[in-house]
């Protein structure tokens, strides 16, 4: 059975005052069709770990491991996990002038595969999943993100969700700056690709809201780099509540 | 007589002024070419000696038309003889480099845009041969007309040469001339243009090989309503140096000008300089003026100098601007395309070309176009086979 598993990582970043550490010792297991949600203060590491799993090149792994179905991912290049089934939505979508939409996604969808999609059901296929998303179909001419809103941007990270069809997606903040409707919109999404692969998903989020629609198997709350505590849904109302004073006051503020 | 003007945000940048530069058909009227001159400090004129003190050879050349002489209405294309009353009616050199192929020149080519109805005439240049040789090309549309005109550039080369594009009233010529030397060419090349009432030129300069290539192209907007757009992309490898000089010269009311170039590098020494001059002179006004530059640095040890000179005359403008950026690849953009499976020579391939595309997209003629886009991808392969060794 797929599983992406994270086990005692460490990672630090460089700054001009030196190497800075960040997370300090991770351990996550997500199997397939499950869903983990990440709540933590700002600053405590869940961008970092979303990248580090992607493999950007700021973060250096200074010691434990990352596997897909017991293989290293660590040890492979960006592109590489992605083709092993890896996919992370990103807090903030780069943007890529000159570069249509159109051409970005088939690009992304023949790495994938290894192949061409066949043509017809492609072109269906990304007109259907852009109407789901209720995105306009002048979106499929533009360049990447260039111009998008925050929420277009968003929106196209969940597209290209649908049509890459990874086993594995870290959502970084997806439902940020997202109005009701859009927050609605994306949360099917996600769904649907849970449903059409029984795809394991890390949700990284600081509201309970897209909670609701996107209802987590469990929950963890990152604190300085590390895993504070962990529990089912009921966490994340909890921490809605009472905020993170509890694991402040008891651990060091940086 | 003309005055220096900055337009105020330019600081330190020291600016020459466009208006009243010498002018002469003899080279014996310039002084030799030390390097130290501002038209040629960022050239590297060392190994340009032959072209710049040397006897030209400036006999016919080989030249390929398609369609072919007497196919295509509209557009005919002759040789003709020094003394033709049209040579020397747009353009006169400013530079050692130009009075020498004009001096050296025996025949030169002549284009005639005719027809009303768009038509387009292709010259491939392939084997100009080891030699140092002078050119001329004459390109006049005639009021009215409507045509493009490719010059297609590629073989060994050392040539220097003029070129003159006379716009006549109401006619729309598009000028397409691409630079794919063997590596080793050599090549300067003054572009004139003159622009009648309501005339419309757009002129693209695209330079992907050659040891030195430096294609300068002076715009004279010398009537009512002229617009004229300046677009140029180049790809510089390891070795190749690729200067471009533009001068828009604004002298009647309400005339328009856009220019825009592009250029990536890659590789060791990889150079490329653009000198952008715009003279909005005081019998202008109403004039709508724009300037860009970008480069992409892909690698280190490349370099890219981009200068853009304003003087503004007159109090009365639609507009005036510029812009002016050279900047490595960006790690993001290739972090972003790799995290959906992009390999990474493919993912470098896609930002390259969308950086280049906003320029090719604008050339306006299929073929050219298409071509482009291949001869792009191919620098890349060799680019990325380059990094890659
Ligand atoms: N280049 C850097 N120099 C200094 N500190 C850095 C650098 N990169 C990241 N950090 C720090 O690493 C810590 C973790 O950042 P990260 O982006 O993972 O936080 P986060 O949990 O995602 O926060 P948020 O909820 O605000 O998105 C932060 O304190 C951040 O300032
Ligand atoms: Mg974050």
């Amino acid at each position: 059975m797929p599983v992406l598993e994270i086990k005692d990582l460490h990672v630090s970043v460089e700054t001009e005052q030196g190497t800075k550490p960040i997370l300090k010792g991770v351990d996550l297991t997500i199997r397939e069709g499950e869903t983990h949600a990440i709540m933590g203060p700002n600053g405590s590491g869940k961008s970092t770990l979303a990248y580090t799993i992607a493999g950007h090149p700021k973060y250096h792994v200074e010691s434990g491991t990352v596997t897909l179905d017991g293989e290293d991912l660590l040890d492979m290049t960006v592109d590489a996990r992605a083709r092993a089934g890896l996919f992370l939505a990103m807090q903030y979508p780069v943007e890529i002038p000159g570069v249509t939409v159109t051409n970005f996604l088939r690009t992304a969808k023949t790495a994938v595969d290894g192949h061409a999609p066949a043509i017809r059901g492609w072109i269906k296929d990304v007109k259907a999943s852009m109407a789901n998303l209720r995105m306009d179909s002048s979106f499929a001419d533009r360049n990447v993100n260039e111009g998008f809103s925050g929420g277009e941007k968003k929106r196209h990270e969940i597209l290209q969700l649908e049509l890459l069809k990874p086993r594995f997606a870290i959502l970084d903040e997806t439902d940020s700056g997202l109005d009701v409707d859009a927050l609605r919109v994306v949360a099917d999404g996600v769904n649907r690709a849970k449903e059409a692969t029984n795809l394991g998903v890390l949700l990284i989020t600081h509201y309970t809201r897209i909670l609701r629609y996107i209802s987590p198997d469990f929950v963890h709350v990152i604190v300085d780099g590390r895993i504070a505590e962990e529990g089912g849904s009921e966490l994340a109302d909890r921490l809605e509540d009472e905020g993170y004073d509890r694991y402040l006051a008891a651990g060091k503020v940086n | 007589m003309s005055k220096q003007h900055s337009d105020g945000g330019w600081g330190l940048v020291p600016i020459q002024s466009r208006a009243g530069r010498f002018s002469s058909f003899d080279v014996a009227d310039f002084e030799p070419v030390s390097g130290f001159e501002a038209e040629w400090k960022y050239t590297p004129v060392r190994e340009l000696a032959a072209l710049l003190d040397g006897a030209l050879d400036g006999a016919r050349y080989d030249v390929a038309i398609e369609p072919g002489v007497g196919e295509s209405r509209g557009i005919s294309v002759d040789w003709v003889a020094r003394t033709d009353p049209r040579i020397g009616s747009v353009g006169k050199p400013e530079e050692r480099g130009s009075a020498n192929a004009w001096t050296g020149f025996d025949h030169a080519l002549a284009v005639t845009v005719s027809g009303n109805e768009r038509a387009e005439v292709t010259l491939s240049r392939t084997s100009f041969g080891t030699s140092a040789r002078a050119a001329h090309l004459f390109i006049e549309a005639q009021p009215g007309s409507n045509g493009v005109v490719v010059v297609n550039n590629s073989g060994h080369a050392m040539l220097s040469e003029n070129v003159e594009i006379s716009v006549g009233a109401g006619a729309q010529l598009t000028v397409v001339s691409v630079q794919e030397w063997d590596h080793g060419a050599t090549h300067l090349a003054t572009h004139f243009a003159r622009l009648g009432k309501d005339a419309r030129l757009r002129h693209v300069v695209v330079s992907l090989g050659g040891s030195i290539v430096r294609v300068n192209t002076n715009a004279h907007l010398a009537e009512e309503g002229s617009d004229v757009e300046l677009f140029g992309v180049y790809f510089a490898d390891a070795g190749e140096h690729l200067e471009q000089r533009t001068f828009v010269n604004h002298d009647a009311p309400h005339s328009k000008s856009r220019v825009s170039y592009r250029g990536a590098l890659q590789g060791d020494n990889a150079r490329a300089v653009w000198i952008g001059d715009v003279l909005i002179r005081p019998t202008a006004p109403g004039t709508d003026s724009y300037e860009e530059n970008r480069n992409l640095l892909l690698t280190e040890g490349t370099r890219a100098d981009s200068v853009p000179n304003l003087e503004i005359e007159t109090g009365d403008i639609a507009g005036a601007g510029h812009a002016s950026a050279s900047g490595r690849f960006d790690d993001e953009q290739l972090f972003y395309l790799q995290s959906r499976g992009i390999p990474e020579a493919e993912a470098r391939r896609l930002v390259v070309r969308g950086f280049l595309a906003s320029i090719i997209q604008r050339i306006g003629v299929e073929a050219v176009q298409a071509r482009l886009q291949d001869a792009i991808e191919e620098e890349l392969l060799v680019s990325a086979e380059g990094a890659a060794s």
